[in-house]
């Protein structure tokens, strides 16, 4: 008689230990990025990295969200700027309201407003808004995802919609002049957090820290969403949502729960960002930045969360030092990134890494090939060639 | 009040004219291949800056001449935008079919390349172009002909794409130092250019207290001529009728013996090049920058959403409604109408200006595709995914 359930027992033994290394492998990084990347940046005469690093720390956040709707569950969305800047938005109108009792900040005064609007009451309080950092944008994301999933909008349709959506808001934002401030934003560095100005050394370096804990906790949010059943059932609606819902499930809800939690996820990125640059605006809900957001995942790897990461910091490193050195060229490289990664590097970087960085790896210590199997058979030109031709 | 609702009804209608001219070209390729365009935006753009070297040649003319140019650059305009189109088909596109997220990505890249281009395109920019392009096609076209040449495809590219770049990158520089300014300086740079309508477009038609505009006409009478022309193409001649094959069964029409890839390449050069005429057409309403194409691109993209997928008649509808309601809210000539409930109304007049009127047509546009998830005219057919 076959039984199987002692390998299963050993599989899930063993998934267990390559989880715990995963997580002492993830706190070491985490410490050495908190403890050892800002020594090492003053070192060698680079302070201003130390707080550019904070602020790429927390568009990885985004970056991670992103990746969880995109890589797993293979909606584009081009809109996460909204969710991003809605959280930004949370903090900024808090510092913003630090305040002596009775006074309103500066630029109401300029548009003639003498009365605070009814949406600004509650964020006196502090754990309104840090719900408000991570639930508005959520909610946001969610009534938008119920609307549209609702009706099986997806694929092109619902990137469009998601970036029709990123419009509207920036038109709302920029034009509300005496709602808060328009095009000028709100500037968080030279307001009060518990009577410590936000720009000052000692709470940029507490943003910082912040930033790393919040990217780690992001990370284990994110990798045990994915690594489930919910996980599976998010690849299969990727993969196959006609066939997820001939099985019984109803997709919409977990569309609808993972477009809510990545929000969730850029709306903490947009208010750790904001603290560290100092200044929210509208133009954080740029057409540009959103697309970009993407670009970060796909130069990292598509459905790898560490991907996601590295991806974000590669990407916005190149990007600040090709500024510096080149500011004209910029453009050119970027869209030649877009260009690459979507169709030389399908898999992003760890995708790479994964299959030819392997094989070229072994192919250097003098290791035969590796035979390909059926998974593989489909990457084959061949057979890629004939399904272009015959698509469906 | 009834004469100020139909001056709003021709301005919208002047305004859905303009966005059906730039979704033409969208929506045609949309329904073809499932790919939505972002660079299309900016194929508008170089459309319009067609029209402004055009108009330039036109100026050494002197005057008769220089009414009749805005026929030559929309001829002008749409060749050259569809040869764009072809290339950057036959480049990027064709690779990615069946990805449609990871095209959306793709001319997205080529959108921001193109605003860079014409940002800084200057004479060492082009021959530095010219060189690496006949180095390494005439190089790989060299290749092509020996009998190994797919094994030796790979390495030749790693070798040939530095060395013809780098001589390329040097042939400019030398130019550069040579000919210091006049070789480096952009052509058209950061700044938007003026276009100035010939004569003849510049005056309007008085209809009692409002003046109607020839160039609004003219763009009207451009955008019919141009769906008159496609509905021709598309229902009349063979290509049109490969066109709608593919579109509606794009196997099928592969085993009846239809060449879908040329056809594919067609199509988008088409719509390319309608992008091109629309570019021409925009140029006479205000002026042209590199970030011309970013100003339409989300209300093209609308319109294709609303007017459903493959559809001449839904693209129509669907752009003349946007346009309309855009304007109706916007200019705030909706609010007289419901004086009778002032809630109404005052709600409308927060409304009233062109970024807020925005917010009102996209809210509309999310209720409406509650209805009808597949915008107004849906393809009909008994597929899953629809």
């Amino acid at each position: 008689m076959i039984t199987d359930s002692p390998p299963v027992k050993s599989s899930s033994a063993m998934r267990r230990r390559s989880l715990v290394i995963e997580g002492v492998i993830v706190v070491a990084i985490s410490l050495l990025i908190l403890f050892g990347a800002p020594q090492f940046l003053t070192a060698i005469g680079q302070e201003f990295r130390i707080n550019m690093l904070g602020r790429f720390m927390a568009l990885a956040i985004v970056a991670l969200g992103i990746d969880l709707i995109w890589g797993y569950t293979g909606m584009l969305s081009l809109g996460h700027g909204i969710f991003f800047s809605l959280g930004g938005y949370a903090l900024a109108m808090f510092l913003q309201l630090q305040l002596p009792e009775g006074q309103l900040p500066e630029f109401f005064t300029l548009f003639g407003v003498d009365k605070l609007p009814w949406f600004w009451q509650p964020f006196h309080s502090l754990p309104f808004t840090l719900m408000a950092i991570v639930f508005i944008p959520a909610t946001i994301a969610g009534l938008l995802g119920y609307l549209v999933f609702r009706n099986r909008i997806r694929g092109v349709y619902f990137s469009i919609l998601t970036q029709a959506s990123l419009i509207v808001f920036f038109n709302f934002f920029n034009s509300q002049q005496k709602l808060i401030n328009g095009t000028n934003g709100l500037k968080t560095d030279t307001t009060k957090i518990f009577g410590v100005y936000a720009g000052s050394d000692q709470a940029q370096s507490v943003f910082y820290t912040l930033t790393v804990l919040f990217l780690v906790l992001a990370y284990f949010l994110c990798r045990w969403l994915t690594s489930g059943r919910l996980g599976r059932l998010l690849i299969a609606i990727r993969d196959d949502e006609s066939r997820v819902r001939f099985s019984g499930y109803d997709p919409t809800g977990f569309k609808v729960l993972v477009f809510a939690v990545s929000a969730g996820l850029a709306g903490m990125a947009g208010a750790l960002y904001t603290v560290q640059s100092g200044i929210i605006s509208p133009k954080t809900m740029d057409i540009a930045f959103s697309i970009e957001m993407v670009i970060w995942v796909a130069v990292g790897g598509r459905a790898s969360l560490i991907g996601a990461i590295l991806g974000a910091l590669i990407v916005n490193f190149a990007r600040s030092i090709l500024t510096e050195q080149f500011p004209e060229i910029w453009l050119f490289f970027q869209g030649a990134l877009f260009l690459v990664v979507v169709t030389v590097l399908p898999g992003g970087f760890i995708g790479w890494l994964r299959n030819e960085g392997q094989e070229l790896f072994r192919s250097l210590i003098g290791r035969p090939r590796r035979v390909m199997t059926y998974p593989s058979l489909s990457e084959d030109p061949e057979v890629e060639y004939e399904r272009q031709n015959l698509r469906n | 009040m009834l004469t100020s609702l139909l001056d709003g009804l021709f301005d919208g209608i002047s305004i859905g004219s303009v966005l059906l001219l730039a979704a033409l070209g969208l929506a045609i390729v949309f329904g073809l291949m499932g790919v939505i365009n972002m660079a299309h935006g900016e194929l508008m753009m170089i459309g319009a800056y067609t029209t402004f070297v055009v108009q330039n040649a036109f100026k050494s003319f002197g005057q008769p001449w220089f009414g009749a140019y805005i026929f030559v650059a929309l001829i002008c305009a749409f060749f050259v935008t569809a040869l764009l189109g072809l290339i950057l088909e036959k480049g990027v596109i064709r690779h990615l079919y069946g990805r449609p997220l990871e095209t959306l990505l793709a001319t997205w890249g080529v959108s921001l390349i193109l605003r860079q281009f014409v940002r800084s395109v200057s004479w060492v920019m082009v021959l530095g172009l010219g060189v690496f392009c006949v180095l390494y096609f005439g190089a790989m076209a060299i290749l092509s002909r020996r009998p190994n040449v797919e094994k030796i495809r790979g390495w030749a590219r790693t070798v040939l794409i530095p060395l013809s770049a780098g001589i390329a990158w040097s042939a400019g520089n030398m130019l550069g130092q040579t000919y210091q300014l006049a070789a480096t300086k952009p052509w058209f740079g950061a700044q938007n250019v003026d276009v100035t309508a010939p004569g003849w477009l510049r005056k309007g038609i008085k209809l009692g207290t409002y003046q109607l505009p020839y160039v609004r006409l003219f763009i009207l009478v451009l955008t019919i001529v141009c769906i008159l022309g496609m509905y021709l193409f598309l229902q009349r001649s063979a290509w049109g009728l490969r066109i709608r094959a593919v579109t509606q069964n794009r196997s099928m029409s592969a085993c009846l013996g239809i060449p879908t890839e040329r056809v594919d390449a067609l199509t988008f050069a088409l719509g390319s090049g309608l992008a091109g005429v629309a570019g021409c057409a925009v140029s006479l309403l205000g002026s042209v920058g590199p970030n011309t194409g970013q100003n339409y691109i989300v209300d093209t993209f609308m319109v294709v959403v609303v007017g459903g997928v493959g559809k001449l008649v839904g693209s129509i509808v669907a752009a003349m409604a946007i346009g309309i309601a855009n304007y109706m809210i916007g200019a705030d000539a909706l609010s007289p109408l419901v004086s009778w409930f002032p809630q109404l109304a005052a709600v409308l007049q927060f409304f009233a200006n062109a970024s807020m009127a925005k917010v009102l047509v996209f809210a509309l546009i999310v209720t409406f595709l509650q209805f009808r998830p597949a915008g107004i005219f849906p393809q009909k057919g008994r597929m899953v995914d629809a």
